[in-house]
């Protein structure tokens, strides 16, 4: 950039909105709750119950994203068949759904008058406005930020590790569990990062699909929601508490990711 | 014993290739990239299904597309030396060596990879990652982890190119003393005639997916059967027209003017191959045609290269070719660039292949 003081000068003042914008509400959380009330707001049982809830079930949806994810990324990345684009067109498609869309068609498709609603009351299985279906709506907004990244991750890897590894007696099973993971790694928890931000903060699928019954449906966003209307300073204070514990998790993973081997250096 | 026939479309190349490798015997498969070498040891380790082909080694049929076999990678016992080594990087020195030695414990794994390790001189790099490994210790980690299993066959894709010119010397002997001991069918991989012929029992010269000549390295250095082979072996290849000539020698017409004779029955237009280490060189006037030599050609010294002991010039006369002489040799005549020399060789030196 040398000799061009003006636009080194345009990159810095754009990087300086930038943070400006994107920093100054979270810290006006903090500010304007301050932190007593910060710490009230964790006595009252409905919102632990909430935030509670939100961590739960953001563990499960992310425990099936993970383990169905993973070898479904891994398939997508190594195996070129007919119509893979298509699929693959199919997966991202939640990515740009409308929450509230994502809701609607949760309904449509295992709610009670949905197309899959019959069977699954035969089943004897219940989703909406239960906190199985919070999960279910979780899951499938937050499934495509892992799978796309799992997808890069695993199509990035040197294809001749793998050959390596089954010369060298592993079958494609133990490759993929012994090498591909471990060499994806990075790719596999920027991923995990993506989809439990996108999942502990999801609001419009869950309150359609699910509804808001605290203890049961009422995830942390969904009980913030619920106080904005009456009580202004339960939702700062609750919300300051759900961007602590997304802070937290984000950070931990920046760290796992820093510390992995890898990182940068992986080939 | 190990065969191997392939057939098979893969892209725009058709490849099409046999192989017979005894035991403790190396073939050197040398040609230019994507002449198809790679494939052929892809398609013997089971990485790559020809349409049609047979893989056996010794009793064990591990390909046969007539009958429908084929035998995984993994259950393939092939020593593959990848041509970047492929050493897993999220694995240490000794856990890649252990990589395939499965269904032991621990402790015993672990010393059988130090003791690997250790034929290499590799112990104290045990517990290094392969990214702080040099060039040359990544080659000998991946050998040590190729022959971890005892494998049946040693495949080896271009196993030297990617170290320098230091390294490669000790490396190749490595690699020689390596497969004397492990004494199986190895099949070589290389884009560099010189490295062939250092390692290979045997050399096939591979061209557009076929073998196109196989024999000892001085077979092909000597006899090359077409003009990409003599070009590829380093040997100068020149271009003419031959006819009858005196006493039995065939007389070659060079394209660019001059003439050149040769013991090789020819006739038309001809590639004329001599090795460069065929040619001697005299400084221009000193004298004319004095010895049994029968080629002479008037040139210029375009380039002088070191090549350790010796100088490889680079001359032009009616056409370019290249001549080796000692590095005394070349100080003695004080030759440099634009020095007017007589390249000379003999006619029985000189092979003839028809363009």
């Amino acid at each position: 950039m040398k000799g061009r003081p003006g636009f080194a000068s345009l990159l810095t003042v754009a990087l300086t909105c930038a943070i400006a914008f994107l920093t100054l509400p979270v810290l006006a959380i903090f500010l304007d709750a301050g932190p007593g009330a910060i710490l009230s707001s964790l006595g009252e049982e409905s919102a632990r119950e909430a935030l509670w809830l939100s961590l739960e079930t953001t563990s499960i949806a992310l425990a099936i994203i993970l383990l169905v994810g993973t070898p479904a990324a891994y398939l997508l990345a190594t195996r070129s068949f007919p119509g893979r684009a298509v699929v693959i067109t199919l997966v991202e498609l939640p990515l740009v759904l409308p929450p509230a869309v994502a809701g609607i068609a949760l309904l449509a498709a295992v709610g009670p008058s949905g197309i899959l609603g019959g069977t699954l009351e035969g089943l004897g299985v219940r989703l909406s406005l239960e906190t199985a279906g919070v999960v279910v709506a979780l899951t499938f907004v937050a499934s495509p930020f892992y799978l796309r990244q799992a997808q890069a991750a695993f199509a990035s890897v040197d294809r001749t590790l793998l050959d390596a590894s089954r010369t060298l007696g592993a079958s494609e099973a133990r490759s993929f569990a012994r090498v591909m993971v471990p060499s994806a790694m990075p790719g596999l928890v920027a991923g995990t990062a993506l989809a439990l931000g996108r999942s502990l903060g999801e609001f419009g699928a869950t309150l359609m699909f699910a509804g808001s019954f605290q203890g049961i449906t009422q995830t942390a966003p969904l009980a913030i929601y619920d106080r904005f209307a009456t009580d202004f300073d339960a939702a700062l204070a609750l919300s300051a508490v759900l961007v602590a514990v997304s802070a937290g998790i984000l950070l931990s993973v920046k760290l796992v990711q820093g510390s992995e081997p890898l990182g940068d250096a992986a080939r | 014993m190990l065969r191997v026939r392939a057939q098979a479309r893969l892209g725009g190349l058709g490849l099409e290739a046999a192989l017979d490798v005894a035991p403790g015997e190396c073939l050197a498969l040398a040609g230019p990239s994507g002449a198809g070498k790679t494939s052929l040891l892809r398609v013997t380790a089971g990485l790559l299904r020809p349409e049609r082909g047979l893989v056996r080694c010794g009793e064990e049929v591990w390909l046969d597309t007539e009958t429908g076999r084929d035998v995984p990678p993994e259950r393939r016992r092939c020593g593959y030396l990848f041509q970047e080594y492929a050493l897993f990087p999220h694995l240490s020195a000794w856990q890649n060596v252990a990589y395939p030695l499965r269904g032991t414990p621990r402790r015993q794994r672990r010393r059988r990879a130090h003791e690997l390790l250790g034929r290499f001189g590799l112990e104290r790099l045990a517990e290094a990652r392969p990214r702080t490994l040099s060039g040359g210790e990544r080659q000998r980690v991946a050998l040590a982890r190729a022959l971890a299993r005892r494998p049946d066959v040693l495949l080896l894709d271009e196993p030297l190119s990617a170290l320098d010119a230091r390294t490669r010397v000790s490396a190749s002997r490595e690699l020689a003393s390596v497969m004397r001991e492990a004494s199986v069918p190895t099949v070589l991989v290389t884009h560099d005639f010189g490295e062939a012929a250092q390692l290979g029992t045997r050399v096939g010269i591979m061209d557009s997916g076929r073998v196109v000549q196989e024999g000892t390295p001085s077979e092909l250095a000597s006899m090359p059967s077409s003009a990409f082979v003599a070009d590829f072996t380093g040997a100068v290849v020149l271009t003419g027209s031959a006819r009858a000539g005196e006493s039995g020698l065939t007389l070659v017409e060079l394209d660019g003017g001059g003439h050149v004779a040769s013991t090789d029955a020819a006739k038309g237009p001809v590639g004329v191959s001599v090795h460069p280490w065929e040619i001697t060189i005299e400084p221009e006037g000193s004298g004319g045609p004095q010895g049994s030599a029968q080629n002479h050609l008037a040139a210029e010294v375009v380039s002088v290269t070191e090549i350790g002991n010796r100088v490889r010039l680079g001359l032009v006369a009616c056409q370019p070719l290249a001549a080796e002489v000692t590095l005394a040799s070349a100080k003695r005549l004080g030759l440099s660039e634009g020095k007017r020399v007589t390249a000379t060789w003999k006619a029985a030196a000189t092979r003839l292949v028809a363009l």
